[in-house]
């Protein structure tokens, strides 16, 4: 099923009567989600990606624009005929339910042709149960169960159903680290086997960008790029998107172009042709520094944090808007024992210009 | 834990609570319990210097007592119909209240008043309301019906002897029940509109994704909820119905029952009453003591039976 979105717009009325401040929560957020795909919705908090997972599912009403799942206009129809699943952020699982009448709960409901008989919804919860791998759970209660486990649980009552399209709120947000990477696969391999249209909103990049098909950056209820995670981090179109993607994060420094040069400071460290003189962002990946003894960019170096596979320069240069530089290199290349600075040149491909002002992505040719 | 040289501080600070403890809770149980046991015990025959046997004839004494049966069978009967309605009622009218936004503030206020409100005054309230006799302008008795008959005969009804001389048991015990009913209201209200409005909501929006249907909403997730409040509100409702007293006294007065037949409607706490007034403490201790027993065996069972159905 395609969700498509359309100018979808949700303002909130001011809580202060006196200054009668709307908040505009989303701002004509237009998007066509595939069939079949997962989506992330990315932004920091308050940027309106669950307000935009909850317009959908129809628990808050859109101030403008439209819903479509499919051909059908959904924008005026309650949450309860949208045939959605959604997975709520601390998983809203009933407390005196059993995992089992957890899960079952959703198809006692259903009516008309829907209705189930009783071996029917005993086969159907046991399917869900064993997509997500809590079958041997099913008598328990969801305090008797681990955060991830009562994930697991949600996320099989959503699919139970089987939702026309399944929403996720922060999925991991209460697991701790290493129960994230696992129950993150897995939502991704729950989805393949499914292959139900799912939206997850996150405000982890990393969580993003290592499962979605697409993900939609999002700031201040404005949608900033939406496309395949890889294409999005490769070529962000504006400041606020290249930071908020990827760790460790994008170095940003104070530049100017002159001439198509690209000056940090004094030094000229790279060509961009095409590029009329002015001041600029600079955003520079972590990977996108060489060592070079000859290289154009002069950095008073800090320490050097090895961490196996590659390393990890720490550094400082007069031009840098963040308190250090970070670099990452491959372990292979040595950095001189004492050395007081470190050279490097610049891979263009890395390197990002933001106009001063609207900070909106500069272009220029990568020979 | 605490250093030894500062329990004596400890012991400080509470010993004003552990002294009024000692003087009006303590002393008073240990004094029931001698009472109860010493044969027709007196305390103005004790200051006379009679001296009284060791035994359990008090106890005897009051459950031969056909008055005693009679107040017993009051109380639970009251108890058992009072209790049910009321927390079905406070439910209704909890959730109702909780999902009105407009004029919330206003209608629990309104719910809340007879709470605030002295249990005499509202009885005498109730007993005017359900009298049959009034008086004239001039002086005189007249046969002015309270509002209750004045309804009753609106919708073509024969007006009914609720409390006065020469009413039957059955309408004097209806009186009762719409009385305490009204009474116990507003606390469980209280009660349970805060447990609503503790409940997440988000369990409300799960059910409305999972098209849920509202009495299914009601039965399967408000209730289930809110029945560690629901606990609370029975006990606590079984425990005061068996107290139940002054609520009579409201609408009877001290005559416990219609001018024809006072003591028809006395309680176990009025018996205990009764007793104490014509100096039979032995006896009324005997009474308090069986009246406890009750309670403990009532809460003991409650709470059995409510283990089962509650959550957490």
């Amino acid at each position: 099923m395609k969700v498509v979105l359309q100018n979808l717009t949700k303002v909130f009325p001011s809580r202060d009567k006196k200054s009668g401040k709307e908040v505009v929560a989303v701002n004509d957020f237009t998007f066509e989600i595939p069939d079949g795909k997962l989506i992330g919705l990315l932004g920091p908090s308050g940027c309106g990606k669950s307000t935009t997972l909850y317009m959908i599912s129809g628990l808050q009403k859109p101030t403008g624009g439209k819903i479509f799942f499919g051909e059908d206009d959904v924008t005026e129809l309650t949450t309860e005929n949208r045939g959605i699943g959604l997975v709520f952020q601390n998983y809203a699982l009933y407390p005196h339910m059993t995992v089992k009448q957890n899960i079952l709960f959703p198809l006692q409901n259903l009516k008309g042709e829907d209705k189930m008989s009783k071996a029917e919804m005993l086969e159907r919860a046991h399917w869900a149960a064993k997509l997500v791998q809590i079958d041997d759970l099913m008598d328990r209660k969801p305090s008797e169960m681990s955060g991830g486990q009562q994930q697991r649980v949600a996320i099989a009552r959503a699919l139970v159903k089987m939702p026309r399209v399944l929403l996720l709120d922060e999925p991991l947000s209460n697991l701790d680290a290493r129960l994230r990477l696992q129950t993150r696969e897995e939502i991704r391999r729950i989805q393949r086997e499914t292959g139900i249209t799912t939206i997850f909103v996150t405000h982890d990049q990393e969580e993003a960008m290592s499962i979605s098909d697409m993900i939609v950056v999002m700031k201040l209820g404005v949608v900033q790029q939406t496309g395949k995670p890889q294409e999005v981090y490769d070529n962000p179109t504006n400041l606020f998107v290249a930071k908020f993607l990827g760790t460790p994060p994008i170095n940003v420094f104070a530049g100017s172009v002159k001439g198509g040069k690209l000056y940090l400071g004094k030094d000229a460290v790279l060509n961009v042709p095409g590029v009329a003189d002015q001041e600029v962002h600079v955003g520079i990946r972590p990977e996108g520094f060489e060592l070079d003894p000859n290289g154009p960019m002069i950095c008073n170096l800090n320490s050097i944090e090895v961490m196996g596979r590659d390393s990890s320069v720490v550094s400082t240069h007069d031009a840098s808007q963040n308190p250090v530089v970070r670099s990452i290199i491959d372990a292979d290349n040595k950095v001189e024992e004492g050395a007081k600075t470190v050279r490097f040149s610049l891979k263009p491909h890395k390197v990002f210009l933001f106009h001063k002002e609207t900070e909106e992505r500069i272009y220029f040719e990568v020979k | 834990m605490v250093d030894s040289k500062q329990q004596w501080k400890a012991w400080l600070y509470l010993s004003p609570a552990i002294v009024l403890l000692l003087v009006f809770t303590a002393w008073p149980i240990i004094n029931t319990l001698r009472m109860a046991f010493l044969e027709n015990y007196s305390g103005l025959q004790e200051i006379g210097g009679a001296t009284f046997n060791f035994g359990i004839g008090n106890f005897l004494t009051v459950i031969k007592y056909k008055k005693f049966l009679q107040c017993l069978s009051n109380t639970v009967g009251l108890c058992i119909t009072t209790v049910p309605i009321s927390t079905i009622l406070a439910l209704l009218i909890a959730v109702a209240l909780n999902s009105i936004k407009p004029l919330q503030k206003i209608l629990q206020t309104i719910f809340f008043l007879p709470y605030v409100t002295n249990s005499i005054a509202i009885g005498m309230v109730f007993a005017a309301m359900f009298n049959i006799i009034g008086l004239r302008p001039g002086g005189g008795y007249a046969d002015t019906w309270g509002i209750i008959n004045l309804a009753i005969q609106a919708f073509g009804g024969e007006p009914i002897n609720w409390i006065n001389a020469g009413s039957n048991y059955g309408p004097n015990i209806i009186v009762m029940i719409v009385y305490i009913v009204w009474n116990a209201l507003p606390f469980k209200i209280l009660v349970l509109l805060g447990g609503l409005q503790s409940i997440n909501k988000q369990y409300y929006d799960a059910a409305k994704v999972d098209s849920t249907s509202r009495t299914r909403v009601f039965a399967r997730i408000t209730v289930p909820l809110l029945s560690p409040m629901l606990a609370y509100v029975i006990i606590t409702g079984f425990i005061g119905g068996f107290k139940e007293y002054s609520s009579i006294i409201g609408i009877f007065g001290e005559n416990m029952g219609p001018a024809h037949d006072a003591g028809r409607l006395n309680t176990m706490v009025g018996f205990v009453y009764d007793a104490l007034e014509r100096d039979f403490q032995g006896r009324a201790s005997a009474a308090a003591l069986i009246l406890f027993g009750i309670i403990l065996l009532v809460t003991l069972f409650n709470n059995h039976v409510i283990k089962r159905f509650t959550h957490y």
